[in-house]
């Protein structure tokens, strides 16, 4: 069974639209982002920074769990597993 | 002002500075920097004067131009211009020269600032179609978006944690929104909103229209700045729960400077925020020298309005306070209980938990020599107290029973005054 991932508004041009994509073998966060890379190009720079790291403004959760809660981008992944990339919002 | 009679060409995102046109978007494709409001502050220095804004009515639409509405506002004209009020005994009691409180427990409709962001967001969502709006809160913007949508005629959702205070959601009920409780924290009803906000097609006010939205808030800033006569302040003090509030106060200071309604060179006003120890990502972030927070995963405190534990403007708010000297406190709920019964016992005001949580920090930053003892304070107090009545029920003594007799209201009467 493949990690499902939820893609945010502003990453679904580089998706073809898709707002759910499914992908195959990714161990842990740092893993996936690079197959997401693969699959498609040019997603990788979007989602973390020069440093390699997450960019500041998104969130990302594994199964309702933010990942900065658990090992970040070493965070492992497991078949079944539900990733959501979310933009941070404003309070209320 | 372009064709369409707008102060305003676009969006730019805050971190790289790309140009977006003025759509219901709100972050920046390449990099989920915050997109922000693009003004044309030349065009605006030459269509506002204190003369001009003077003769207008005390709302916060005074400042249109510095607000991003393409035409009139159609939803909440009456917003705003709440009381400053000049604060003596508080004063006294905090143990600074000159407090002043940007009353916005009394805002229109529903009690607090955040009247203002909805105003701006629901005249901005009309401008571009939505025929229904939403928000994901944690009571005071359910309250507001629910209240003036009705008024408007639009059709609402709000989307709150379940465990709000009565008053909270009652007060979204009342006007017959669509409540949706959630369980879980507030970062948790945020993260839900982000999804389903682009998947139905509605404006959101704090997701897709976020840009418009939030410069609501400047709109605070501007007013005390009149209301002191066009004087800046030596220092503000805002409670801060995405920090959202805070960085819009400091860049209405800096408006007010490029468009030439105060002439000083810039804006020198010390910013300092205010949490509470529950959940002060920002606060505790700021103390340890750091840039960026540290999320917090389980708030606890009695301040359900000030508990974001992902401060999305907590980045942008720690530099604000940084670059104006200012400082950050948290204080803890029994500090938040008795700074709403300070303000209340000294000046009449009775605050939500938020207020507590500013005055409270407000005499530790008092305390600890940030705000000068000469200096001059505004504290911005947001919501009013009737609607977490929860925080102070059973804290604030009860009423003494007696029958209908004089011998008995007499024995009260000793009790306080002794024997006449």
């Amino acid at each position: 069974m493949p990690v499902k991932v939820r893609i945010p508004t502003p990453l679904r041009k580089l998706t073809k639209e898709k707002d759910i994509v499914e992908l195959n073998g990714a161990s842990d966060i740092g893993d996936l982002i690079e197959s997401l890379e693969k699959n498609y190009p040019g997603i990788k720079e979007r989602l973390v920074d020069e440093k390699g790291e997450v960019r500041r403004f998104i969130n990302v959760f594994i199964n309702d769990e933010d990942i900065r809660f658990l090992e970040n981008k070493k965070t492992s992944l497991k078949d079944g597993d539900e990733v959501s990339i979310v933009p941070a919002i404003a309070g209320g | 002002m372009d064709k369409k009679g707008r102060f305003f060409s676009g969006l730019v995102c805050r971190e790289c500075g790309r140009k977006y046109p003025p759509a219901a978007i709100h972050v920046c494709e390449y990099d989920f920097g915050p997109l922000e409001v693009a003004y044309d502050y030349e065009k605006i220095a030459k269509a506002v004067s204190r003369e001009k804004l003077a003769a207008r009515p005390e709302t916060m639409w005074r400042f249109r131009e510095l607000l991003p509405v393409a035409g009139d506002p159609t939803v909440g004209e009456q917003v705003g211009y709440t009381p400053l009020v000049k604060c003596d005994r508080l004063a006294r009691a905090l143990g600074a020269k000159t407090v002043y409180v940007k009353n916005d427990t009394v805002n229109y409709p529903t009690l607090s600032f955040k009247d203002r962001v909805v105003s701006v967001a629901l005249s901005r969502a009309r401008e571009m179609g939505f025929h229904v709006v939403a928000c994901a809160s944690t009571g005071n913007l359910a309250n507001s978006v629910a209240a003036n949508a009705a008024a408007a005629g639009l059709k609402s959702y709000v989307l709150i944690p379940a465990d709000l205070e009565a008053g909270k959601v009652l007060g979204s009920l009342i006007f017959g929104t669509n409540v949706v409780a959630i369980t879980g924290a507030y970062d948790q009803v945020n993260r839900l909103c982000s999804e389903i906000a682009n998947k139905y097609g509605w404006g959101f006010v704090n997701v897709n229209l976020r840009p418009y939205y939030a410069e609501g808030s400047k709109s605070m800033g501007f007013e005390m700045v009149e209301q002191l006569g066009w004087r800046f302040p030596d220092n503000v003090v805002v409670p801060m729960a995405s920090g959202s509030l805070l960085t819009k106060i400091h860049k209405s200071f800096n408006e007010l400077v490029k468009v030439g309604l105060m002439k000083e060179p810039r804006a020198l006003v010390k910013i300092h925020g205010a949490q509470a120890s529950g959940c002060s990502p920002i606060s505790t972030a700021f103390k340890e020298g750091k840039d960026f927070y540290k999320p917090v995963q389980h708030p606890r405190t009695i301040a359900k309005s000030l508990a974001i534990g992902t401060p999305a403007d907590g980045y942008y708010a720690i530099q604000a306070v940084k670059q104006t000297d200012g400082g950050c406190e948290d204080v803890s709920d029994e500090e938040i209980v008795e700074g709403i019964r300070l303000l209340a016992s000294t000046e009449g005001i009775f605050s939500e938990t938020a207020g507590g949580v500013t005055v409270a920090c407000a005499k530790k930053l008092v305390q600890t020599g940030k705000i000068g003892k000469h200096e001059s304070v505004v504290l911005c107090i947001t919501g009013h107290g009737l609607k977490t009545q929860e925080a102070v029920t059973g804290k604030c003594g009860q009423p003494r029973i007696i029958s209908p007799k004089l011998s008995e209201f007499e024995k009260i009467y000793e009790e306080d005054f002794g024997k006449s």
